[in-house]
């Protein structure tokens, strides 16, 4: 039996190929929204890996340091090193500003990483793609490649200037914000850095107040100044364990004698996907439900009047003894048809301009197997229209 | 000796509607047409030849009556056979006013369509189709969308198709009235050469004063009502 269906498609195959492409450029929107979703989470898992901790010490019942905001006192690393089962323990500050290069800025997640060295303190950039890691102890930076920076670029954060001395990749914040490293005391000082009026107003309201400035306690007015211009806190504390520890047991642990949150791995990812990007993925979960519904009823609309456009040929096919399965199953076979040719128009559309899009799409092969299905499954349904109406079409029609 | 007993009506009627407002659109409509036979069925518009038609072709039922093909009762006061559709593929053959082939179908494969749904091998069903065309000397344009076809062609692979079967019985609905009187007469010549070559009955629904006198029988209806009455029945034996 020759398909009815192909022939079908064959002889118009312009108008097939030309919706196709239409539904195509729809499936590939939907895929890439997709791609958007899992992007954002890969971002996440790309933050925490990149962190190379095991454990996230932070204000107590705060979700920081990436979901809310988080203040530890810098020296609080000291008493984690000395719990059982950790190995290091270092400083880190995040903040997400942004960071100027001449003319032009850049949206960023600046990190403070406190001194030490690879591999053995938490929070530096594993890996380079370019330079060196930060060396000196200040005005040195370590950038994200999708900063636009490069090696020897000096850029700018609050009133200091920095040397672009390595150049990493992947290394963003949840939000997909490239990351800028640079020493931890200038990032301290970063978060908290004033302009010069600002601390001559502050430095005038700390001398009029009788509290501090007494003249029979000489010096207690240039300690409390000196307090008011330092910053002694940090974001949280990024730890690492000592083989065969358990992070749920050490983190107890911190938690019980330190007072503080702590978090493990597991529990940041829950953070960092059923909290902090909840709303996108619900956002994006409802474009893609709008997406399949609009897909779904293009096809229907398509496939429906391709059919009407045959009512005489299938009530000629009826009188002369084409049973209804076959015609039913002509219309099915198109309406796949047209959804197949959809879907590879779509991924090809969605692969080629993922890269173009300006936070990460990360398009996997089992988003694709799901698309591919769902776009068949929508396929049908929306061809079940145009096969009642064939069904009902009177043999006698043909008659006259 | 052939089987083919052809076709035989007996007191055919289709009414619609019911009680008061009832409309008999055939009543008590006997017919016979053997094997080989050329017969017309011809009645002003509304005289119930579409009705009678399609009650012949199984596309509506009738009311009462009876209808025996190949000596098989097709319908006694109810369809005798389940599967209507398979009735139409493989015992009856139509012939259209307009051609009406399938556009994505090339010349070859809207004649074979039929044998195939009938589950005929491809390549056999195409040699059978390529064989009535040959017959039909429309062999040259076998591979031919319909659209790259003239009328003529057309009408001549609609034949092909209604025959491709060897149906007992062929309903051809005024197959020539589109056509001039010179081609209308070659329609009428080869469904005679074709009724006689494959002993079916055809039952050709006119009212096209050029082919009327090609008829040897003639079944007149009017309203409802069919009074048979022999032909001219002259120019093709």
């Amino acid at each position: 039996m020759i398909s009815l269906a192909g022939r079908d498609i064959l002889h118009s195959w312009g108008k097939f190929v030309f919706t196709g492409i239409g539904l195509g450029l729809l499936i590939g929107v939907t895929l890439v929204m997709a791609g958007v979703y899992r992007g954002m989470v890969d971002d996440g898992k790309a933050l925490l890996d990149n962190s190379g901790a095991d454990l996230w010490v932070v204000q107590k019942d705060t979700l920081g340091p990436y979901a809310e905001p988080s203040s530890l006192n810098d020296d609080a690393y000291r008493a984690i090193l000395s719990m059982p089962g950790v190995a290091q323990a270092a400083n880190v500050t995040y903040l997400n500003m942004q960071v100027r290069k001449g003319d032009r800025d850049v949206r960023t997640m600046v990190v403070g990483i406190a001194p030490g060295s690879l591999g053995v303190t938490p929070g530096w950039p594993p890996y380079l793609v370019a330079g060196r890691q930060i060396t000196r102890a200040h005005y040195e930076a370590v950038a994200d490649i999708a900063s636009g920076f490069k090696l020897g670029d000096r850029l700018a954060i609050r009133r200091n200037h920095y040397t672009v001395v390595g150049l990493t990749r992947r290394m963003v914040s949840s939000s997909g914000d490239p990351m800028v490293f640079i020493p931890l005391k200038d990032a301290q000082e970063a978060q908290f850095l004033k302009d010069n009026d600002a601390i001559w107003q502050s430095r005038r309201r700390s001398e009029a107040n009788p509290a501090f400035n007494r003249p029979a306690v000489p010096g207690l007015l240039d300690a409390v100044i000196a307090s008011q211009s330092t910053n002694a806190f940090v974001n949280g504390v990024l730890v690492t364990l000592k083989p065969g520890h358990a992070p749920e047991e050490v983190a107890e642990s911190i938690r019980r004698w330190r007072r503080l949150t702590v978090y493990t791995r597991v529990q940041m990812e829950d953070i960092l996907i059923s909290k902090l990007i909840a709303t996108s993925a619900r956002q994006i979960g409802m474009f893609l439900a709008i997406l399949a519904v609009v897909s779904a009823t293009i096809v229907a609309f398509i496939i429906y009047s391709l059919t009407m456009d045959k009512i005489r040929e299938i009530a000629v096919l009826k009188l002369i003894g084409t049973r209804n399965r076959t015609i039913a199953g002509m219309i099915m076979q198109q309406a796949l048809a047209l959804g197949v040719i959809g879907f590879v128009v779509g991924k090809i559309t969605a692969t080629f301009s993922a890269p173009i899009f300006p936070k990460y799409v990360l398009l996997t092969p089992m988003d694709s197997i799901v698309g591919f299905f769902a776009v068949l499954v929508i396929c049908v349904l929306a061809s079940l229209v145009a096969i009642r109406m064939a069904l009902k079409v009177d043999p006698a029609e043909a008659i006259g | 000796m052939s089987s083919r007993k052809g076709i035989r009506i007996e007191g055919l009627s289709k009414r619609y509607g019911q009680g008061d407002t009832a409309v008999f659109a055939l009543k008590d409509v006997n017919m016979q047409v053997a094997p080989g036979e050329v017969v017309g069925l011809i009645g002003p518009s509304g005289s119930g030849k579409s009705t009678l038609l399609k009650c012949l072709g199984a596309v509506i039922d009738p009311t009462a009556g009876r209808m025996v093909l190949d000596d098989e009762v097709i319908y006694d006061e109810g369809w005798k056979v389940r599967d209507l559709s398979a009735l139409r593929r493989d015992k009856i053959g139509f012939v259209f006013q307009a051609p009406y082939l399938i556009p994505f179908l090339d010349a070859t494969d809207n004649v074979a369509l039929l044998s195939m749904l009938a589950g005929v091998p491809n390549a056999e069903a195409r040699a059978k189709a390529l064989e009535l065309l040959t017959a039909l000397d429309v062999q040259h344009r076998a591979h031919a969308m319909p659209s790259a076809l003239s009328g003529g062609e057309q009408q001549r692979v609609s034949i092909a198709r209604g025959l491709v079967n060897r149906p007992p019985v062929i309903l051809a609905d005024e197959p020539t009235a589109p056509l001039d009187s010179v081609r209308a007469m070659a329609v009428i010549r080869i469904l005679n050469d074709m009724a006689k070559r494959f002993e079916a009955a055809i039952i050709v629904v006119t009212h096209d004063e050029k082919i009327i006198p090609t008829f040897k029988r003639i079944y007149h209806i009017r309203d409802g009502v069919t009074h048979e009455e022999l032909g001219e029945g002259r120019g093709f034996d």
